[in-house]
């Protein structure tokens, strides 16, 4: 035990440690492990119900998939943004940083709000939209929209400091060692940046998850076709049926928690690949 | 120097003083005024704006006292779980009955026999479901009907989360059960109905939002109250209301929250609070919000406002509030049913 404890640097792991769980479980895991414990208290017959009905499973799908879909869009366009950011000088480059922060400080109601005056079939970009044939106000295209708006601050600022610890110098020496642009940017560029695109995105998803605020103005809030997992907790407390509402919760917990543990899985076999130097 | 600091740190200090002062004052003047909490639903928020001043001062020219009335409003679900909760409402004020009974089953907050405190089953006054359309009736809307042909599009707030959309959903069942008595046709015809609207909004605001300025569909279905108060807003010359030959009595329900009241010790001010609603003076207020008074004499003065329409109650027609709820709108319940299918 005394060698082991010769062997740190730091002082004081214990003390660290324990706060650190104690805090975790105070304001993470009781909180949490209610809606287990409530859950728990139904027969596995009326929790199949609660979860699996058409309607509820119509909503995962959507809340899910367009989560993963407004996810990447981030991915794609929020390392974009980011590169132009960091490497390059332009007039307004500071206020376009700060614009960035936006959608984390607007509150999601009024995003949502302003995102459904836009796209509603008489809004600035709604009008020019639905004649083509593109409905995106109540559709569940809105609720992809709102989604990649509000998830986009995560990626850019994850990637962003990144970008900037990464010196041009080696992609000079990629160059200089015969490695045309391309291969640059996929060989040393996006190895380099992948574990902080993969936090970016775990970010985003998870944040377009739990979105209720946002998402419910301009989804339309149709049975079957645009309906969020969130609205459906919503509507069931609203019946003060708290228990249906915890175990679509639970569901959702879940469903999350595996998601976000595939992505940092992913993000530690990242490192271990670069660590390697590929 | 250092006399500039020692000076500041002085009023800085005579400055703490006197303000801890008056906020143990305010609180101690606060501590002594009697204070009651209305709890409410969302939309009922700029009547009670105007109730609560008229009530303090007829309850200060009557006792002497002087009072504080609060109000907190939000979705009416939201805000009976609030109360039960623990929310120290001393009466609660909703638009549909179910609102007030889950305070009976959850904690015997309110009295089993709220209805029968006050007249006309404790609801000072009632709304009903009409249309709004756009100016000169484009679409010829009239009745029920118009509103389930194809080709139609109908705004409504959502059934499941608005006592609005609730109503909506069944006048149009109880029009097409009155024409035929027949279920299984007035389940049909709300299919029909239900098929036409293109946005569910979470309550009656957004609806009005979606109809009104995102200009989507050809008539909005919403309380009366709401209806007049959008014509006097957004001008007569934008849309127009129209009666069906037949809708819903929306009455709203009032009651004494007798736990929170018996520990408060404002049973007589909660009380009298919930008759000023019966009286002239509370009905007056009442009519200005179009809302429709129970008062004969008030009614009539304001009869240009509200035409005459033939209502149906639902415990009369359709059975007692919870057999509606649990037949209708509950998890797999008719509305559950027919949106699915479409």
């Amino acid at each position: 035990m005394a060698a082991v404890r010769a062997h740190r640097v730091l002082p004081g792991f214990g003390l660290s440690l324990g706060f650190t769980l104690a805090y975790m479980s105070l304001i993470v895991l009781v909180p949490l492990s209610a809606v287990f414990i409530l859950t728990s208290t139904m027969s596995v017959q009326a929790f199949l119900d609660a979860v699996a009905s058409p309607r509820v499973v119509a909503s995962y799908r959507l809340t899910f998939g367009a989560s993963l879909m407004a996810a990447l869009i981030n991915v794609v366009f929020g390392l974009l943004l980011a590169w132009a950011l960091v490497r390059y000088r332009f007039p307004g480059k500071r206020l376009v940083d700060a614009l960035v922060d936006l959608p984390f400080a607007l509150p999601t109601a009024v995003a949502g709000i302003s995102l459904t005056a836009l796209y509603a079939k008489n809004g600035w970009l709604g009008q020019y939209l639905e004649p083509v044939g593109i409905k995106v106000a109540f559709t569940p295209l809105g609720v992809l929209v709102a989604l990649v708006f509000i998830g986009l601050p995560f990626v850019v600022r994850t990637v962003q400091p990144v970008l900037e610890d990464l010196d041009t110098e080696i992609e000079e020496a990629a160059a200089s060692l015969g490695a045309d642009r391309w291969q640059t940017v996929r060989r040393v560029v996006l190895p380099t940046l992948l574990p902080a695109l993969l936090t970016g995105f775990a970010l985003a998803f998870a944040r377009a998850v739990g979105e209720y605020g946002s998402v419910i103005f301009i989804a339309g809030n149709l049975p079957m076709i645009s309906e969020i997992t969130p609205l459906i907790i919503i509507t069931k407390l609203e019946q003060y049926d708290y228990v249906g509402a915890t175990a679509v919760a639970s569901v959702m917990l879940v469903a999350s928690f595996i998601l976000l543990l595939i992505i940092n899985g992913l993000q530690s076999w990242s490192d271990r690949r670069s660590a390697r130097g590929l | 120097m250092q006399s500039s600091i020692a000076g500041w740190r002085r009023r800085l200090a005579y400055g703490a003083v006197t303000f801890s002062f008056l906020f143990l004052m305010s609180i101690v003047v606060l501590a002594q005024a009697t204070t009651i909490l209305n709890v409410s639903y969302d939309v009922a928020r700029e009547l009670y704006k105007d109730i609560n001043p008229a009530f303090i001062a007829d309850w200060k020219a009557k006792t002497g006292e002087t009072l504080t009335v609060n109000q907190s409003h939000g979705g009416s679900s939201k805000q009976a779980l609030s109360v039960i909760a623990g929310l120290d409402a001393d009466v609660i004020t909703m638009n549909q009955p179910p609102d007030i009974d889950i305070l009976v089953t959850r904690g015997g907050l309110v009295a089993a026999d709220w209805r029968k405190r006050f007249p006309h089953n404790a609801t000072p006054y009632t709304t009903t479901s009409v249309f709004l359309v756009r100016k000169g009736n484009p679409k010829g809307i009239k009745d029920w009907d118009d509103l389930a042909k194809p080709g139609y599009q109908v705004i409504v707030p959502n059934p499941k989360t608005s006592g609005n959309g609730r109503y909506t959903y069944l006048a149009a069942w109880g029009y097409a059960f009155d024409k035929t008595k027949s279920e299984q046709v007035a389940r049909e015809f709300v299919t029909k109905l239900f098929a036409n609207v293109p946005v569910l909004d979470g309550g009656g605001r957004g609806a009005t939002t979606t109809f009104t300025q995102r200009d989507v569909g050809d008539a909005l279905v919403t309380f009366e109250n709401e209806a007049i108060a959008i014509s006097a807003e957004l001008g007569t010359d934008k849309f127009e209301i129209v009666y069906p030959s037949i809708s819903i009595d929306a009455s709203a329900p009032v009651a004494l929250v007798e736990k929170v009241i018996a520990k408060k010790g404002t049973a007589k001010v909660a009380g009298a609070y919930l008759e000023f609603l019966f009286s002239p003076a509370g009905q007056e207020i009442i009519a200005k919000h179009a809302y429709r008074p129970r008062d004969a004499t008030v009614l009539a003065k304001f009869a240009n406002r509200f035409p005459p329409i033939k209502t149906f109650d639902v415990e009369e027609t359709l059975g007692s509030w919870a057999d509606v709820q649990k037949k209708h709108f509950a998890d797999g319940g008719i509305y559950d049913q027919i949106i699915l299918k479409k």
